[in-house]
Formats: structure tokens, C-alpha cells, sequence
């Protein structure tokens, strides 16, 4: 894939994911993730038409349990770790953009 | 005192208290960790805590009063679980990993939490966010990774026993670097209910040890069905000691070509060549096998670990718990920004590769791909046990690498897992036993066994130790001048 | 004719008692916010999910009920996306293997049976809730927000409706249907208001020549009524478009319920990519014949079998059996009350307006009354008989529902039988005759209607434990001979 096309990628990824990246950091990904995906295109060479996709490892099935309560985690431990906290809920930033309104 | 052994001999002659051997092993970790920096925290109040409920309990218990370290990805009741990340730096767990429940049952002192590579993804703990861990063998060169801390403080003598996770070769790689004994079980053997996950379909945890013995020990606490880990393995577990010491002789072992060609160097192979004369003493069969699907496991496994762990680690967004960057102007900015800053690069490297595998358009061409390769790999090593007992092949094929040498070449870095990897694709268990040095740098040798056949591989590892026992060989302690 | 093609995608709150992958309590009504989590439903690191056995129970059920295949080998698949009320970042559902597949539901509309077919059904957790805070509480206009994880990680099955339907009433009388098959089974309150059956959909007009036409989705739906009228709202729309020579362009619109139109979600939402692959953490779902067999023998007649028997073969009118199927409680007790009494029309009668307006009054679903078809009957047969009067027996009847206490001592302790001794009701007629003067000579005069008035005055007198049939015989008798 051309260089640049490339970096468009990476960034449309990195949004994806939530991630913020610095310009050289886009750069350096851009670079290596290509070098990396180079190496996978080996995987095209085998064929592989007749062989299912391994879901699991183990051949287990139907793993469930009892619809039985139990005790929640007490409040203590539930806010324990949290960032930011109101009226026992966890507070986040305005969802939308302010230039979105 | 070298071995959980030992420890217990001493107990029952009686000959030292439970809070001397801890005090003796706080010792070795307050001269060694200026040098190795092995540990993240190791939290005194706790261990005393621990040390005082301990004397409520019978003292059969099986690990009753043996120090042990954890890696700092499995979560720790009240005491910090940062999995070397920025993100989780004062993350304080409000339970505990279910290995860590049954340790504790079993009598075990929890002495500390060990540095890792960031969410457990490098091959050298370089990629810590709290400083690289050193080989105590040689202070310029990686001790391996991810699982460097657990496997240096054993190396050391910082603690008798810890406990590892391995998803590529993250047990087995820093126990052939640092000479000391690293198990990874079958897949689901081990309950990873409190592992932070990384690859979900890859991920287990396993003990390092500087005898076979008391890696079987461990194993025999932490190993069974856990209702909490719906992929955990529901049969019973058999008894990981009573076959230690029995003979190996007629056993065949397998000899990979692919895993003995490529790349592996002189050094090592120079090294292994008197393993080979132990097994062959052994009355072992060497017959030489093919995996030709090996060739791609490197691929498979980067396209399915990255893909897993972009999912797995997607949890970390400032909402809950964890870091959050503060004064961002909306909920968008406070996720890039959180993750941006909270994540060191390897992580971020692999989330985009990971994300940018699954996404629309590359699916099947990658994970899809991946996915059928690795069963091929999966069938490969079935058929191979059907003719052989052991699959035995180098853990790494390089010497233990210097500090710095590797980390701008992530392609490079990968390639040092090439034969640790094909093991967790396939799901199979597999030990690193430490085969010697080459210029006093730790050399190992790996043994993979079938499917849950691990009472198997200890007794043929026992049978190799027998002969190269190298758990009394601890590295000098450097002089302070050396630090 | 331009014709309205209508797809739905219906989500139910399933009714277990656990959430679908930890053993947290579904309750989240009224219940104080982060109460009922656990690490596993908060998305702690190092958790796991452990699948709710009886919510693949009710997805089955369900399944069976609306006539699908049931997969043998089904299996969950994680759906990535960042939105805070996503504990994981990704969402546990199923994407190309659901629980059951190709079924479908029959209306009767118009006096013809209609058959919408049902593409899937497949099992998936909800996401918590948010609260936005600010300048307004809705999004646009918020601060900042606040996260509850009660609700996150409660089962809900997902059903996808092929574009069969063609007409907004259709469209509501479906889910109307289904909210009647989901409460009938008992595996979901199948409540709109509350949220525990929501409802989006896709619309798009279909040319006279045959030609499909661009969908638009439809969110924020939030009653059978809203629905109705959002699709109506949503086929002018699309029609004027057309009819001017535009282009209907593919979004997802919001129905804006207080000024009664879609509103476009345009640039908020972009196309997301959801990477979904199969869930490693759990092993997937082998569903034998067996186990649908036994899940089959659970399932009762469900409302569209009964309406039908109720109105072709008891004889019931439509707005009746509407009434008795509205609930699976009270059509089982109707059922179990014709049995021991034949007067159907009486019952529903009774049932219709007795019974009704105390569950109206008090605030109650049939499914809390205590209440016993021998004994109810017991009321109705003692009013046949004339025993009691009709005011009466309203009133032992409500007696009994409220405290349980048996009809009959009710009637004995507060002496509520009907007087029938007749030489005591002719006392009281006489009394009656010559306290009214005026009243009798316009009865001989004429005017019978007057006789209600006199009936009146003997009722007062017996303090109405009198059978207005016998009072107002008696009464003309007497009045005859007069």
C-alpha cells in the first residue's frame, strides 16, 4: 500500500481504537505496522480451504451456571478506583462535541 | 535455602519460623533489587498481615510459609495491579485472581508483585512503564520477557518460587534467559480468572522454579476447574509428583527440523549439544518430525494476539477506574487522550495492528486467515503426539540480548518468540529447563508435551534435571561499585 | 400506490433473576445507582463471563413460540465499540451463529391473516445507563454525564423482523402481538414504558413499479402508539421527497415525541465499524432436540390461539376475549372458572366489571390477585339465586380480594342476605304505600313509572338487601289490588 494512503490507515485505526497519536508517532506505526504486515502476507500461501477456523481451543460447550443471585460488590469497593465520582455515579465529559450542536 | 524443599525441611525440623525465611528472602530482595529492579511493589504491610493469619492455619498446608512473587498482571486483593502500565498505576483490585485465592489456601506468603512488559506484550520487560528489570546474570542484557521480574527474582534468590503468564513464550523465554525452570500448562488447565487478559484464546498462567519439584508443587495448587473461567477445563487434575524420578527410558522424543534450522545460533546450539548427550543417556528414542505450518506461526500469533488484546483492552477508557486525562473538552478527546498517554508504544503499536486486523475489509484476509492456520498448526502437533511423547527444541534462539539492542525493531523483537509461540497456538503445555551457559549467558531447552500430559513432562523434566542440575548455580551479586 | 416497506428490530428485557454473564440481580428499578454491579458487569480487568443458563432458556423459548429453527451449534461474538456505558468497550452478542432463525408471527389484520416472517433471534447484554447533566438532559445540550452500570450486562433477546410488514398499524398490532407472546411465556414484562421492550424501525417506500426504496432507521420509539405514528410521520415524509423528485438518503432519524416528528441524526453518528469476531472467553452453545423438546413442554397456548378460541368457539365478542387475553393469569382463570360455570357472558360479565375496576382502583395486574374460580363462582351463583344483590355481592367480592376472608362468612357475619321473607317485605311495602300517598294515586293514575320511586323507598328501607326483582313484583301485586 502507497506511504501515504498508508498513514491514512493508521490514523482511521488509531481512531478506531480511541487512541491519540502524535505525528511521529503516526509516522513510526505507519513505518513499522507495514513492515509487519509484510511479513503476513506469507499466510496467503497456504491454502486453506478445506481447514475450519479455530474458535476455541478446548472442544467444551454449553459452560453455564444456576440463574441464582449473589451479593453485589459493596459501595466501598465499587468507587474504590474511580476518576471522578457524583451522586454515586461515575462522571464523564459531555458526550457531544460543542461544535456539534 | 535454594527450594520450596528445602524450606519445608527446615520447617519440619523445626529449624527456622515462618517470618524468618520471609525476613531472610526481604533480605535478598533489598540487596539485589538496586541492581535487577525485579519487583514493582512488595508491600510489607501485607506480607505482615499474611504472616499473622498464617499462624491460624494447619501447617501441612502445601505451601504452608513459602514465599512467593507475582506477576503484576494478576490481580492482588488491596494491593496495587498496575500490569506496568501508566494506565493502572494506582489501581487497587477489589478481589483476587483465583490463583491467588488458592495460593493463599495453600499456605503461600505472597511476597511481592513483579515487573512485566506492559500488559505482558514484549519479549524483554523493556516495555515496563516502571523501568527495565536486568538479568541478574549479566546487568546490560535483558532477563526476557514478559514475565522478566518473576523469572529474575527467582533467578536471584529473591524468592524460592513466583508465578508467570505466558501467551507467546512470556514463561518459558525469560526462564531460558535467566537459568531457571518455567512452565506453561495446557490451555484451560489454569483458571485465569484474575489475569488481566491479554490474548484471551492464548493467555495461561504458570510457575517459574529452580526444581522441578517445586514447579510441580505449584501447579498441583493452582491447576484445576475454576466455574469462574468458563474455559477452564472441567476434569479432575492427577497428581503432578508421585511420577517424578521415574524412568524415561524408551520414551520417544521428537525433533523438529524447522525448529532446529532456522535461525537458531551457534551459541546455543553449541550448548544443547550436551543436553543431547543427557537424553540420549536417558534411554530416550530421538525421532525427527516435521511441523511445516510452524514457518507461520509468528504471523498467526501476531494477527490473533493483537486482535484479541485491541478487544481486551479497550476497558481502559478513564470512565471507571484507572488514569484519566482530566481537562478534555469532550468524552472523544478524554478516550484518545486517557489512552494516548496512559499506554506505552509497544501497547499502542499493537492495539492499531490488532484494530486495524479486524476491521472492515481485512478480516478475512488476517484474522480469519489466522484463524484456520492456527488449526493447521493445532493438527500438526495432534498427529506428532501420536508418534512421539516429548517435542523437544531450543526455548530461544538467541542468547539473552542486551538492554536497548532490540527495542526499535519490533519485527526483530517478535522473531525472538519463534519457538515459544507455535506451543500457544496449538494450546499444548511446554517447560524451559535451564541447558547450561555460553560465556556465563543462560542458555535453555524447551519440552512440549500433549494435551494435559503435564504430569508427563514434569517426570521427563525431573529425568533431565537429574542430570543438568543447575538450581544451586545463582548469579554473584554485583558489587555496589557495579551498579 | 406507493407501499410502505416496514422492517423491526425488537429488543426484550429477559425476566431472569441474574444478568446474562454474572450473577448480579436484574432489579433495577428504583434502585440506587451502582448498587447492583460487580466487577464482572463494572468491566473490571481480569474478569470473565459466565453465561446465565435460564437466559438461553428464554431465548429458546421464545424462539419456539415464534415458530423458528433453533440452532444446534450457536455461539457468541464480541461487538467493539468505545460509549461509556459499555463497561469492556465491547458488547458480548451474537453475530452470524444466533440462538434461533427463520421463524414467524401471524397477525390478523383486517379480517385476514398475515404472516411476518422473522429473520433471527439472538441473545445479547445491555449496556447501563446515562444521565445528562447540564444546561438540559438531553444530550445536545449536556455538561457532562453521569454512568449507572445497574442495567449493564441484564439479558435481552434481539428480534429481527424481515421487511414484511406494510402499513404503520400493522407495524404496532406486530408488537402488540409480541409483547402478548414474551409476557404469555414469562420471560419478559415486555413493558414499553419501562423499557424492557424497545423497539426501532426500518422504512423505506417501495415504487409502483416495484422498485425498493432507500431505508431509514427510526429510534427513540417509545410506545405502540409513538411507533404508529412515527412510521406514519416517516411515509409522508418520504413520499413528498419522492413525489418532488429527491432522493431519500440512507440515516438513522430520531422520533421526536413532543413535537410528533423523525428528526435526522445526520453527522453525529458516522458508519461504525464493529470488528466483531467469536468471543474466546466462552465456549459455544450445542442445543440438542432433547433440550428443545423439554423447553417446548413449558410453553403454554399462547394469546392468538386463545382470542381465536374464545371468539369462534365460546362465542365471545372481540373487545371480550381482547379483554380476557390481555393477561396469561387471567385467561388461565377464565379457563378454569368455565369449567365449574356455564353462564360464559355472565362470567365475562363479571369479569369485565367487577374485577376490572378493582385492579383498576387498587393499581394492580391480575397475576397479584388472590382469587379462586370455586369462590368467585360461589359469589356469581349466590346473585343468580337472588341471595344477594349485585351491590352486594360487588362488595363481598372486593372484601374477599382484599383480605381473603371466604365469601360466604362474609355474607353470613354481616348479614348481607338478600331479605326474602316475604310477610316482612309486605310490612314494608304497606309502610311504604301509606307513607306515599301522592306516589300511589299517580301510579292508579298512570304514571307506572313511578313505581321505580316506590321500589327506591322499600330498597332504603331494607337498606337494599332486597331483590329488586321481588320488591318491585310484590309491589305491583299490591298495588293492584289496591
Amino acid at each position: 500500500m502507497k506511504e501515504k494512503d498508508f498513514l491514512l490507515q493508521i490514523r482511521k485505526t488509531a481512531h478506531l481504537a480511541r487512541l491519540y497519536l502524535t505525528s511521529e508517532e503516526e509516522e513510526l506505526y505507519a513505518k513499522q505496522l507495514q513492515d509487519v504486515l509484510n511479513y503476513f502476507a506469507k499466510l496467503q500461501e497456504l491454502n486453506t480451504s478445506d481447514v475450519e477456523p479455530m474458535a476455541h481451543v478446548l472442544p467444551l460447550s454449553n459452560i453455564w451456571r444456576e440463574d441464582e443471585v449473589s451479593e453485589s460488590m459493596n459501595q466501598e469497593d465499587v468507587f474504590k478506583n474511580a476518576p471522578d465520582l457524583e451522586e454515586n455515579c461515575f462522571k464523564i465529559p459531555r458526550i457531544m462535541k460543542r461544535d456539534e450542536e | 535455602m535454594k527450594s520450596v524443599k528445602d524450606i519445608k525441611k527446615l520447617y519440619q525440623n523445626k529449624e527456622l519460623k515462618v517470618y524468618e525465611v520471609v525476613e531472610h528472602y526481604l533480605k535478598q530482595i533489598e540487596e539485589w533489587e538496586p541492581n535487577i529492579h525485579a519487583f514493582l511493589n512488595v508491600p510489607y504491610k501485607e506480607i505482615e498481615a499474611q504472616l499473622t493469619s498464617l499462624k491460624e492455619e494447619p501447617s501441612d498446608l502445601p505451601l504452608y510459609g513459602i514465599p512467593i512473587a507475582i506477576k503484576d498482571n494478576m490481580l492482588t486483593k488491596g494491593i496495587t495491579t498496575t500490569c506496568a502500565s501508566k494506565i493502572l498505576e494506582n489501581f487497587i483490585p477489589p478481589y483476587d485472581a483465583t490463583v491467588v485465592k488458592r495460593l493463599k489456601k495453600a499456605g503461600a506468603i505472597i511476597i511481592g508483585k513483579t515487573n512485566l512488559d506492559e500488559f505482558a506484550m514484549g519479549s524483554s520487560t523493556e516495555n515496563s512503564a516502571f523501568g527495565v528489570t536486568k538479568n541478574p546474570w549479566d546487568l546490560d542484557r535483558v532477563p526476557g520477557g514478559s514475565s522478566g521480574g518473576s523469572a529474575a527474582c527467582v533467578s536471584s534468590g529473591e524468592a524460592p518460587i513466583s508465578l508467570g503468564s505466558d501467551t507467546g513464550g512470556s514463561i518459558r523465554l525469560p526462564a531460558s534467559f535467566t537459568s531457571v525452570i518455567g512452565l506453561k500448562p495446557t490451555y484451560g488447565l489454569v483458571s485465569r480468572y484474575g489475569l488481566v487478559a491479554f490474548a484471551s484464546s492464548l493467555d495461561q498462567i504458570g510457575p517459574f522454579g529452580r526444581r522441578v519439584e517445586d514447579v510441580a508443587e505449584v501447579l498441583q495448587v493452582i491447576a484445576g476447574h475454576d466455574p469462574k473461567d468458563s474455559t477452564s477445563s472441567p476434569y479432575n487434575i492427577p497428581n503432578y509428583l508421585e511420577n517424578l524420578g521415574k524412568t524415561v527410558k524408551g520414551w520417544k522424543v521428537g525433533i523438529p527440523k524447522e525448529l532446529w534450522q532456522k535461525g537458531v545460533s551457534e551459541e546455543v546450539l553449541k550448548v544443547l549439544e550436551k543436553s543431547f548427550e543427557v537424553l540420549k543417556n536417558l534411554g530416550i528414542e530421538t525421532v525427527e518430525i516435521s511441523l511445516p505450518s510452524v514457518d507461520y506461526a509468528l504471523s498467526v500469533y501476531y494477527i490473533i494476539a493483537t486482535s484479541e488484546a485491541s478487544s481486551n483492552l479497550a476497558r481502559y477508557d478513564g470512565v471507571k477506574y484507572g488514569y484519566r486525562e482530566n481537562n478534555t473538552e469532550d468524552l472523544i478527546s478524554m478516550y484518545k487522550a486517557t489512552r494516548g498517554k496512559g499506554f506505552g508504544s509497544e501497547v499502542k503499536r499493537r492495539i492499531i495492528l490488532g484494530t486495524y486486523a479486524l476491521s472492515a475489509g481485512y478480516y478475512d484476509a488476517y484474522y480469519l486467515k489466522a484463524a484456520k492456520v492456527r488449526n493447521l498448526i493445532k493438527m500438526e502437533f495432534e498427529e506428532a503426539f501420536k508418534k512421539v511423547d516429548i517435542i523437544v527444541s531450543p526455548t530461544s534462539p538467541i542468547l539473552p540480548f542486551k538492554i536497548g539492542e532490540k527495542i526499535s525493531d519490533p519485527l526483530q523483537m517478535y522473531l525472538t518468540d519463534i519457538m515459544t509461540i507455535p506451543v500457544n497456538l496449538a494450546g499444548i503445555p511446554a517447560i524451559s529447563m535451564p541447558a547450561g551457559f555460553y560465556n556465563s549467558l543462560p542458555v535453555g531447552i524447551q519440552f512440549m508435551g500433549n494435551f494435559f500430559s503435564e504430569d508427563k513432562l514434569l517426570q521427563f523434566a525431573y529425568a533431565y534435571q537429574e542430570n543438568i542440575d543447575l538450581s544451586d548455580k545463582f548469579p554473584p551479586l554485583p558489587k555496589k561499585e557495579e551498579k | 400506490m406507493l407501499k410502505p416497506v416496514i422492517g423491526l428490530e425488537v429488543h426484550a428485557q429477559l425476566s431472569t433473576k441474574t444478568k446474562l454473564f454474572c450473577s448480579c440481580s436484574t432489579n433495577h428499578d428504583n434502585v440506587p445507582p451502582n448498587t447492583n454491579v460487580c466487577p464482572l458487569c463494572m468491566g473490571l480487568p481480569g474478569v470473565l463471563p459466565v453465561l446465565n443458563k435460564k437466559a438461553v432458556e428464554y431465548a429458546i423459548k421464545t424462539g419456539i413460540a415464534l415458530n423458528c429453527k433453533i440452532s444446534s451449534y450457536s455461539k457468541f461474538d464480541r461487538k467493539n465499540y468505545f460509549y461509556p456505558d459499555l463497561p469492556k468497550g465491547y458488547q458480548i452478542s451474537q453475530y452470524d451463529l444466533p440462538i434461533a432463525k427463520n421463524g414467524y408471527l401471524e397477525l390478523y389484520v383486517d379480517g385476514e391473516t398475515k404472516r411476518i416472517r422473522l429473520k433471527r433471534i439472538h441473545l445479547e447484554e445491555d449496556a447501563g445507563k446515562l444521565l445528562h447533566m447540564g444546561v438540559g438532559d438531553r444530550l445536545a445540550e449536556s455538561d457532562y454525564s453521569l454512568v449507572d452500570f445497574n442495567r449493564a450486562g441484564i439479558p435481552l433477546i434481539e428480534i429481527v423482523t424481515e421487511p414484511d410488514i406494510n402499513s404503520p398499524k400493522e407495524a404496532r398490532l406486530f408488537l402488540q402481538e409480541l409483547r402478548f407472546i414474551v409476557r404469555y411465556l414469562g420471560i419478559s414484562s415486555g413493558d414499553m414504558e419501562k423499557g424492557s421492550l424497545r423497539c426501532d424501525a426500518n422504512i423505506s417506500i417501495q415504487t409502483e413499479e416495484g422498485i425498493l426504496g432507500t431505508r431509514t432507521e427510526i429510534k427513540n420509539i417509545n410506545s405502540f402508539y409513538s411507533l404508529e405514528k412515527a412510521l406514519e410521520y416517516e411515509i409522508v415524509r418520504q413520499s413528498e421527497i419522492l413525489k418532488n423528485g429527491g432522493e431519500i438518503i440512507q440515516e438513522t432519524r430520531h422520533w421526536d415525541e413532543k413535537n410528533q416528528r423523525t428528526v435526522s441524526l445526520r453527522g453525529k453518528e458516522e458508519a461504525e465499524d464493529y470488528r466483531y469476531f467469536p468471543e474466546p472467553d466462552l465456549p459455544p452453545l450445542l442445543i440438542s432436540e432433547s433440550m428443545v423438546e423439554e423447553i417446548k413442554k413449558e410453553i403454554p397456548r399462547l394469546s392468538q390461539e386463545r382470542r381465536k378460541y374464545y371468539i369462534t368457539t365460546l362465542g365471545l365478542s372481540p373487545q371480550d376475549a381482547e379483554i380476557i387475553v390481555s393477561e396469561r393469569e387471567l385467561s388461565d382463570f377464565f379457563e378454569e372458572t368455565i369449567k365449574i360455570y356455564n353462564n360464559i357472558k355472565n362470567l365475562v360479565n363479571w369479569i369485565s366489571g367487577e374485577i376490572l375496576n378493582y385492579l383498576n382502583d387498587n393499581k394492580l395486574e391480575f397475576k397479584n390477585l388472590k382469587i379462586e374460580p370455586s369462590k368467585f363462582v360461589k359469589i356469581i351463583e349466590m346473585v343468580d339465586r337472588n341471595e344477594i344483590t349485585r351491590p352486594t355481592a360487588r362488595d363481598v367480592l372486593r372484601k374477599y380480594l382484599s383480605t381473603q376472608e371466604e365469601p360466604e362468612k362474609i355474607i353470613e357475619k354481616e348479614g348481607l342476605r338478600v331479605v326474602s321473607d316475604f310477610s316482612y317485605l309486605q310490612e314494608v311495602i304497606q309502610r311504604v304505600i301509606s307513607d306515599n300517598e301522592r306516589a300511589v294515586s299517580d301510579w292508579k293514575k298512570g304514571k307506572k313509572q313511578v313505581i321505580n320511586f316506590l321500589v327506591g323507598q322499600v330498597m332504603k328501607e331494607t337498606k337494599g338487601r332486597a331483590s329488586l326483582d321481588i320488591v318491585k313484583n310484590l309491589l305491583e301485586e299490591t298495588l293492584e289490588k289496591l
